[in-house]
């Protein structure tokens, strides 16, 4: 249990220091970068929930397609992708405020509450039993949402395409 | 891990309001989307360790976020090819 804390904890604190480094860093290609670990310690996350497909596909589709999308923006807009005019101080203020009301009361919300959350048992999803999920048509199955996200990822792709393409 | 997930995506709240750029409001965005994913699966993981639940919307979400960031991608490099910025305040095209 307590090796567990351990990881969490120091993988917490990286996540936290690059999440808030890659919202306030000027240069969007750090910022990049730094959302990058927090998407590999949010992959640990769920590897130490013993969710090792779920980790497998943060790390691929996040670590792997997103971020390499963004990265190739970054690079592609050249001199437009810095931020170069001072955010006023009252916009700060403002997030500032909104932010830490919202964090609060959150944090307040969740320690008050009683989930009653049963003993964590570490035990990895079959790859079978999550397949039948995703594929299967009876009640607890996914299979009409899983058909509509191939469609919407295809709409995605030529939509992306058409939006991008020069006149 | 819900007070980590909560303070990340607050931290995502605070980027989308300081930031002016529009690659970085969609990293704040990401950072967001990444927290939900979080909570979906500590949740199915702590409260109902028999389901499937909060790991199939977690697969669901990351695809989701990953079809929308290739189209606003597309769309910050059609806007900047078009305004030659993808600075917030230039972008006022739309507002008339």
């Amino acid at each position: 249990m307590s090796i567990n804390l351990v990881i969490f904890s120091g993988l917490a604190l990286v996540m936290v220091i690059a999440a808030l480094f890659a919202v306030t860093s000027s240069k969007i290609m750090r910022a990049t970068t730094l959302l990058l670990f927090v998407l590999f310690g949010t992959a640990g996350l769920y590897f130490m929930l013993h969710y090792a497909f779920l980790g497998a596909v943060q790390i691929t589709v996040y670590a792997g397609g997103i971020v390499v999308l963004l990265i190739f923006a970054v690079l592609l807009l050249g001199k437009g992708s810095v931020d170069i005019t001072q955010t006023s101080m009252r916009r700060y203020l403002a997030g500032t405020i909104t932010a830490l009301t919202g964090m609060i009361t959150t944090i307040y919300l969740i320690i008050t509450t009683d989930f009653s959350a049963g003993n964590f048992t570490a035990t990895d999803v079959p790859m079978k039993q999550l397949g039948e999920a995703l594929m299967g048509t009876e009640k607890y199955n996914y299979i009409l949402p899983f058909e509509v996200m191939s469609v919407l990822l295809l709409a995605c792709t030529v939509g992306a395409i058409l939006i991008a393409r020069k006149k | 891990m819900l007070i980590l997930s909560a303070v990340l995506f607050f931290i995502g709240v605070f980027g989308f309001f300081t930031r002016r750029n529009l690659v970085s409001l969609l990293i704040c965005t990401e950072l967001m989307l990444n927290a939900v994913d979080i909570n979906f699966a500590v949740f199915n993981a702590y409260c109902y360790p028999n389901m499937l639940e909060g790991y199939v919307f977690s697969l669901f979400g990351i695809g989701i976020a990953a079809a929308e960031t290739a189209v606003a991608i597309a769309i910050i490099i059609n806007v900047y090819r078009n305004v030659h910025s993808i600075h917030i305040k230039r972008l006022t095209n739309l507002k008339h």
